[in-house]
Formats: structure tokens, C-alpha cells, sequence
């Protein structure tokens, strides 16, 4: 009796957070323009969706943005969680942590309000247009919110490794540099993963901060969501989301089914 | 010696978190030809109304959150961990989908002539209130409230269930005196990842608002529409003041720094 009731309740609970995505995914198929009405089936407005520029060249530059972003806070981030592990003094690691979490503690609507401002005076002292600096603007405001994400997902894995494997390293003839890539880095890299993985997605997600630090001359697909929100949508916009929403699945299944197998591995390894 | 490792990232985050900060108590400060003023902090005042009525939608939300999300969370954690895995993917999937498509689509079906009434050819008034807008907050982040919960109740020690009825506590005794405490520091991350995006959200009140009243959110977006950058960075400020002391309040209730459950995936 008591099962069925949870069974109900997470039921429920599934079901109204679902159903906002189903009727997406229902109405992008529509023969019609309404969001309210289904008419019937069509593959009307991926057609229209796949006939815009707009929409490729705002995929374009997310992907775009989404890459470099991941991979600079990725490098920039496990180099700091190794610099952060190896401080001695105790005030000076703190005061870093602490700036570190300033960017995933404030608001993002701050975090943009402010970049813009730096942006702008920025652009007014090197006397340029601040759409010329519009791309630099953004990939370092993507970079910036992804960095503490990358450092929070290295850092414990450094902390568990501990010192001793490259110590050993050191003595059997490493420098300190042959040591972190040989030793050191393969040992963090599930950490590593993980943390660009975040990086990736978050960047690829990010509307807030881009809408405040973008300009008009780069788009990404959240910015063209959003206009395309303002004005009376049309259908089109369905087509996309239904994309995003079953390219979001397939990346959860497949690295769920990777999880998985890489757990199934550990316990035949006999580490339990 | 290896410490300077982290010189790239110190160096970066001074110049693009630390001093954009400081550029916006700069601007707090300021009038539009650069000179100290104190008009733009006086002029809050005339805002405090859209800080409470932000504060109040922001609270309610947080509050349903923890209370639909905590018995899902102990839900998910009870399940066998094959079905677990499954529930937390369930969970994340809305959550990895743009929030602007999510708010979107709920407004398409709860709109005066929206799906809903159109399917049962009823009336109902939904978007333009505020529970549309709270309604809108839950919708969209309560897998936020969720995960940190779970990944807080998966880690505590089967044995303590058992030991705790085995000495005697009666199942919500074992709730109350047991687990609720042990999941506190999800419960403060949980509360935490929902309560600041609610307070500075702009498009969930936009669009479920349908323009009926305005939040801080909100606020801030018109004046940076508008080029009111100095007013703009006196409320941002304010705003952020608030969030941080309020952060602090509740990280002095977590006993971790923030290691359990903190980090979303």
C-alpha cells in the first residue's frame, strides 16, 4: 500500500515535468503555425527550420564557443587544482577557493551585468566598437563560469591521489613536469573529463550571461531562442527544441551506458 | 613551488570576476559623466517594493521545492539503484534542456488560448498571476533542489536505518531524528541552487508574468536595455550583497565545505 503510494507520488511528479516537453515535441510535427491546436502530421516546420541560415549559423558559433570554452577553463582549471593542492599556506588557498566560488555563488544575471560593464570599458579604452570585440567577449565570460565548475571536479581527485605516486615518480628520475603528465594526469583524469563535460554543456546551455555579454554580430542558439520568443513563435522554434531535447537524451543514455560498464569494470577488478 | 600552477587561473579570475565586481560598485557610485553620486543607492528605495515582491516569489518557490523535492529525492535514493539510475537521467533530461524552451512551452500550454484550454474548451486564467510565475520556478528548477538531496541520502550508511529502528525509533522517528539531519548539507545546496536563480530570474517572469508585474530580475534587464548602466549596477550590487550574506548564513549550517552534493551530474 505504501509502495504504490510512492509509486504514485514519483509518477506525478514525472508526469508534470514531462508533459511541457511532450507537447513540445507534439506540436513541432503540426501542419499548422498553432502552439494550441494539433491539425496533423507534418515535417513542415523542420523543413522551414532547416531552410534558415540563422539557425546554422547560430549552431555554428555555440559549438564553436562550446569547444574553446571547454578546453581553455579545462587546461586553465586542472592546472589551478594542482596549484590550489600545493599551497602551503592555509589563508592564501582559502582567499582562492573563495574568489574561485564568486562566479557560481552570484547570480548569473550579476556575473553578466558586470562582465558587460568591464567589456565596454574595455572596448572605450582600446577605442574600438563592442561588437568588434563581441566573440572575445563572450568566449572569456564562457570561460570565466566555467572554470570553477572545472576546479571542483578536479580538485577532489587530486586530494584523493595524494602525493605519494608522484613522489615515486620524482625519485625514480621524473622532473616535476614528467611527473604531473606520466603520473599525476592519468591517474585525475576521470576528474578531468567530467569537468570539460560540465564545462561543454554549460556553455552550450548558457543564455543569461551571454545575453548580457553578447552582441548583435554573434549568436548562439539560447540568444536565438530567445528572439525568436519575443516575436509570435511559430512552430519552428518546436522543431529546434525537439532536436536539442533528443540530442540531450542520446548524450545522457550514452554516457549513462559508458558509466555503467566503466562501474561493472571497477567491481571486476575486485576493488570493492 | 608547484603552486604556480595556479597563477593562470589567479590571474584570470582577478581580472574578469574580481574587477568587473569592483567596476560595478564603481558605477553604483557614479552618475553618467563619471563623478560620485550618491543618487543612484538613494534611488533604491523606490525599488524596495520589486525586491519584496522578487523575495516573496523567490521564497515560495524554494519552500515548495524542498517540499516536493526531498520525498522525491528519498524516493529515487530507496529505489533499487538499477531504477535509480533511470530516475536520475529522468531528472536530468529537463534539466539539460534550455530553460528559456522549458518556460516557453509551459506559457504555450497554460496561455488563455493555449493548448490546455483549447483541449477542454475551458477559461481558465493562469498566465499573469503569480502562481503561473511560481508554478514557472518549481517547473524549472526543481531538479536542482532534487540531486544534491539525493546524492546526499544515497551516501548515508544503509546501517544507520537499521540501527536506528533496531533501537527503537518508529519510522518517522527514524526520519526525523536520522535522516532529515544527516541530509542537511543537501537540503542547504539544494535550497541554495534554487532560492538565487528564482531571486534574479527575468524570463520565467516574462513570460508567465505576461507583463503584469516586474521583478529584480527584470529590473535590472530594462535598465541595461535602456543604457541605465549606473542604476543597473546599484541594484545588481544590492542584489549581490544580499545573496552573499544570505549564502554565508546558510553555509555556517553545513559542517562540509560544500564536498557532498554540491556539484550538479
Amino acid at each position: 500500500m505504501k509502495k504504490y503510494a510512492w509509486r504514485i507520488y514519483l509518477c506525478l511528479i514525472f508526469a508534470v515535468l514531462y508533459i511541457p516537453i511532450l507537447t513540445l515535441i507534439l506540436f513541432s510535427f503540426n501542419e499548422t503555425a498553432s502552439t494550441a491546436k494539433f491539425a496533423g502530421f507534418s515535417l513542415h516546420w523542420y523543413k522551414e527550420l532547416f531552410s534558415s541560415p540563422e539557425t546554422f549559423t547560430a549552431l555554428r558559433n555555440t559549438l564553436i564557443l562550446a569547444v574553446l570554452s571547454s578546453l581553455i577553463s579545462t587546461v586553465i582549471g586542472t592546472a589551478a587544482a594542482e596549484g590550489i593542492y600545493k599551497m602551503k599556506n592555509k589563508l592564501a588557498k582559502s582567499a582562492v577557493m573563495s574568489v574561485t566560488n564568486i562566479p557560481m555563488m552570484n547570480p548569473e544575471i550579476v556575473t553578466g551585468f558586470s562582465m558587460m560593464l568591464l567589456f565596454v570599458a574595455v572596448a572605450g579604452i582600446l577605442r574600438m566598437e563592442y561588437e568588434s570585440i563581441g566573440f572575445a567577449a563572450m568566449l572569456i565570460a564562457h570561460v570565466t563560469f566555467c572554470l570553477p565548475y572545472v576546479i571542483l571536479s578536479v580538485l577532489p581527485r587530486i586530494n584523493e591521489l595524494g602525493d605519494s605516486l608522484s613522489e615515486a615518480a620524482l625519485d625514480l628520475g621524473c622532473t616535476p613536469v614528467q611527473a604531473f603528465f606520466k603520473v599525476k594526469l592519468p591517474n585525475i583524469m576521470p576528474g578531468v573529463i567530467s569537468g570539460m563535460a560540465m564545462a561543454f554543456t554549460l556553455s552550450l546551455d548558457d543564455f543569461v550571461i551571454s545575453y548580457f555579454v553578447g552582441s548583435s554580430n554573434f549568436q548562439t542558439l539560447p540568444l536565438l531562442i530567445y528572439s525568436m520568443t519575443k516575436k509570435k513563435v511559430t512552430p519552428d522554434m518546436y522543431a529546434l527544441s525537439t532536436l536539442i531535447v533528443v540530442a540531450v537524451f542520446v548524450l545522457l543514455l550514452f554516457s549513462n551506458m559508458k558509466k555503467s560498464k566503466g562501474e561493472t569494470k571497477k567491481v571486476g577488478g575486485g576493488k570493492k | 613551488m608547484h603552486s604556480i600552477a595556479a597563477a593562470p587561473h589567479i590571474f584570470w579570475a582577478v581580472l574578469f570576476v574580481v574587477l568587473p565586481l569592483f567596476i560595478v560598485v564603481f558605477y553604483a557610485f557614479t552618475d553618467e559623466s563619471g563623478s560620485f553620486s550618491p543618487w543612484n543607492i538613494a534611488a533604491l528605495a523606490d525599488y524596495f517594493p520589486i525586491f519584496l515582491i522578487s523575495l516573496e516569489l523567490a521564497v515560495i518557490a524554494t519552500c515548495i521545492c524542498l517540499l516536493l523535492g526531498y520525498p522525491l529525492a528519498y524516493a529515487i535514493a530507496r529505489a533499487k539503484p538499477q531504477h535509480q539510475k533511470i530516475f536520475i537521467m529522468l531528472l536530468m533530461l529537463p534539466m539539460w534542456t534550455n530553460l528559456l524552451i522549458r518556460t516557453y512551452s509551459i506559457m504555450a500550454i497554460l496561455d488563455d488560448r493555449g493548448f490546455l484550454n483549447t483541449l477542454f474548451d475551458t477559461h481558465f486564467h493562469i498566465i499573469g498571476t503569480k502562481g503561473a510565475v511560481i508554478f514557472g520556478m518549481v517547473y524549472d528548477f526543481l531538479p536542482y533542489m532534487v540531486l544534491p538531496i539525493y546524492t546526499c541520502i544515497s551516501k548515508i550508511d544503509k546501517h544507520m536505518w537499521e540501527a536506528a529502528s533496531d533501537l527503537g525509533c518508529s519510522p518517522i522517528k527514524v526520519m526525523t531524528r536520522v535522516i532529515l539531519p544527516l541530509s542537511r548539507s543537501g537540503i542547504i545546496s539544494g535550497v541554495t541552487m534554487v532560492l538565487v536563480p528564482c531571486i534574479s530570474t527575468f524570463y520565467i517572469s516574462q513570460k508567465l508574468g505576461g507583463g503584469t508585474f516586474e521583478l529584480i530580475g527584470d529590473t535590472i534587464e530594462r535598465q541595461f536595455l535602456n543604457g541605465a548602466r549606473n542604476i543597473g549596477a546599484a541594484i545588481s550590487l544590492v542584489m549581490m550583497i544580499l545573496i552573499l550574506i544570505s549564502l554565508a548564513v546558510m553555509n555556517r549550517f553545513t559542517d562540509s565545505d560544500g564536498e557532498d552534493g554540491g556539484i550538479i551530474v
